[in-house]
């Protein structure tokens, strides 16, 4: 028994803690204004499937598609208490949009064969809320949004309670199924002491090669090698490895594009001063009576 | 996917629960219009149910020439996986150049399901569309009348406008609230296109157990005065004020996520981002700062009074009318001059 529960998560830019300039002067997005995070809603959806394990035994997988920079994340999750993580990282997935994601992840997501697949509902960064369903349409499988509660796992099916936002759903469904959730699902757990001083070495291949860059004394390959034998070393995966077909993934891939970036300019429209005593207060409700706003 | 067909129908998802026409879908027939007369082309509502062919003569009145109606059943409950199977199957029968889905809950459900699966591209939460050309630069191939979906991104910071000139159709979910309310006209009539919809229970990949569906306490877009509070409200007691207010000027109340997170309102009443996007002829922000997220689901008010202690508080830029004080003296001072003119 037990289940083995893929999550989906993503590095996000701290869309709520911006620094500075949003964009650069040239209309790209200014990175180094933008804090990265473990995107809100995907910690909730770690949480529902580390419950899943908690009480039912199994595995947990984190996976995540992004630079090397992006197993930050991943070693995350594994303090958490993920069981292993994988990331998919390959030059051919950049400007990638969700159709693109959905399917390179897809491609992830077979390799590992899970029983369920779990991710935040959404993330901060876009705010679509389309990887979660486009990733079950690829892997033609069941898609349950706004999970709030699992109420039943009996092997082959799951019964969920959905937030619809003006109401709620409970749903059957077999497995395997993806499960998008929500932030009212649960409370994310903090990271375990011990996990975090067994994992906070783990790395992926990428971060080793970046690390080789500055200093030539380092040999990927045997500090790659040691790691694995000690559980720390961070699945990498690119596109070949994953069989992807090309034509789905990256630029071409993706039939969104940008026409167009601004930053938002806040128009400051002709403004009144109302100081604040009776009779300006008074001299401005009479002016919205007349043009009549009020009343 | 579908080729490119410029001929090719405006289409909106005609979203419906129990035979009860959402407001959304109707909100996106006045954009529909507007770009079905740029485009030359006919709009058309796209509705899917049970036993819903009473809905074909309101969707007429709001503006559509044509309502394709597929009736089954195995529809009755909105489902993934059956509303995907149908809608694929009319998009490849008649190849519509723009399809449309407001981004309620079930249009976010949907939309992406559909898109995946005909391979085009999608793009979420547009707060505006319009017709427009783009250039590849490097090739110098110009692409005329394309949709133009305008989007918020990164937290609302920047403004994005993503086109699709290749895999269509073009297919976008649209905010609730963003778009006016068509002036029904009774004298539109839509020509119904019956559908034959072929279903069977292993396309329902779900089984609704149980399902309560509520009204929201508010209907804050239906309000022509919205009076909100946020965090500078200071605590539940004070919000009291902002009840007050709203009561006196016959306005429905608001509040900011800050507010809603901190337990003063519901959160029914939450504006913005991640609330609900409100465009009415007067907002009144008591002790809001004016974060961006707020500032994107009201800046489009008609006329909007800020009363904040801070005078930087960037609620100020957007403002008609600036008033700097303590929100527990100037609301009880509005309410006196209010009673006393009205």
């Amino acid at each position: 028994m037990g289940y083995h529960c893929v999550v989906l998560v993503k590095q996000v830019p701290d869309t709520k803690r911006i620094t500075g300039q949003a964009m650069n002067e040239d209309g790209t997005v200014n990175r180094a204004a933008l804090p990265a995070i473990f995107n809100p809603e995907d910690l909730h959806a770690l949480e529902m499937a580390l419950d899943i394990k908690d009480k039912f035994g199994g595995k947990v997988t984190a996976m995540t598609m992004g630079l090397p920079t992006a197993a930050t994340v991943l070693r995350e999750a594994l303090f958490c208490g993920a069981d292993q993580a994988v990331l998919i990282t390959d030059r051919r997935c950049a400007a990638s949009d969700t159709l693109a994601t959905s399917y390179i992840l897809s491609c992830g997501v077979r390799k590992l064969n899970p029983d369920i697949i779990l991710c935040g509902r959404q993330a901060i960064d876009g705010d679509t809320a389309q990887v979660g369903p486009q990733t079950a349409e690829k892997l033609n499988l069941p898609q349950v949004t706004y999970v709030e509660q699992i109420i039943k796992l009996d092997g082959k099916t799951i019964i969920t309670r959905r937030n619809l936002g003006n109401g709620w759903q409970e749903v059957k469904t077999k497995l395997p199924a993806l499960l998008t959730v929500v932030d009212t699902a649960n409370e994310p757990r903090v990271p375990r002491a011990l996990r975090l001083m067994k994992y906070k070495t783990a790395k992926c291949r990428g971060e080793i090669e970046a690390m080789a860059k500055t200093d030539p004394s380092i040999d990927v390959d045997a500090v790659c090698k040691e790691l694995d034998s000690k559980g720390l070393l961070i699945q990498q995966w690119d596109l070949d490895y994953l069989n992807a077909d090309l034509r789905w993934c990256g630029r071409d891939g993706s039939p969104t594009k940008v026409h167009r970036i601004q930053s938002v300019v806040l128009t400051a429209k002709e403004t009144k001063e109302i100081p604040p005593t009776q009779a300006s207060i008074e001299a401005m409700v009479h002016e919205l009576i007349v043009d009549h706003t009020i009343g | 996917m579908i080729e490119v067909n410029k001929q090719g129908e405006v289409w909106v998802f005609a979203e419906q629960h129990g035979g009860k026409l959402e407001e959304v879908p109707v909100e996106l027939m006045s954009k529909g219009r507007e770009l079905a007369n740029t485009l030359k082309v006919p709009l058309a509502a796209v509705l899917l149910g049970g036993q819903v062919s009473e809905l074909c003569e309101r969707l007429g009145h709001y503006g559509a020439d044509k309502v394709y109606l597929a009736e089954h059943p195995l529809m009755e409950h909105y489902q993934t996986s059956s509303y995907t199977k149908v809608f694929c199957g009319l998009i490849e029968k008649y190849k519509p150049q723009i399809v449309l889905f407001g981004a309620s809950p079930c249009g976010r459900d949907l939309a992406p399901r559909i898109a995946s699966q005909m391979k085009a591209g999608l793009t979420a939460d547009c707060t505006d569309l319009q017709i427009g050309s783009h250039e590849i630069k490097s090739t110098g191939t110009v692409y005329d009348n394309l949709l133009l979906q305008i989007r918020p991104a990164f937290g609302g910071n920047i403004i994005a406008t993503i086109i699709n000139y290749d895999r269509w159709p073009q297919m976008a979910t649209v905010r609730e609230g963003v778009m006016p309310m068509p002036t029904p006209n009774i004298k539109n009539k839509a020509q119904v296109i019956k559908e034959t919809v072929h279903l069977s229970q292993s396309d329902l990949a779900i089984e609704i157990l149980a399902e309560h569906r509520q009204q929201k306490k508010v209907n804050l877009k239906a309000s022509r005065i919205i009076v909100a509070g946020g965090a500078g409200v200071g605590s539940k007691e004070n919000f009291k004020l902002i009840w007050d207010l709203a009561h006196c000027l016959g306005a429905a109340p608001g509040a900011t996520r800050a507010a809603v997170d901190l337990g003063f309102i519901d959160r029914d009443h939450q504006i913005g981002q991640t609330g609900t996007t409100v465009r009415p002829v007067l907002y009144v922000a008591a002790g809001i700062s004016g974060a961006i997220q707020h500032q994107a689901g009201m800046s489009d008010s008609q006329k909007i009074i800020a009363i904040n202690i801070d005078p930087q508080a960037p609620i100020f830029n957007i403002a008609h009318y600036k008033i700097v004080g303590d929100l527990t003296q100037v609301i009880p001072m509005m309410i006196k001059a209010i009673k006393e003119k009205a």
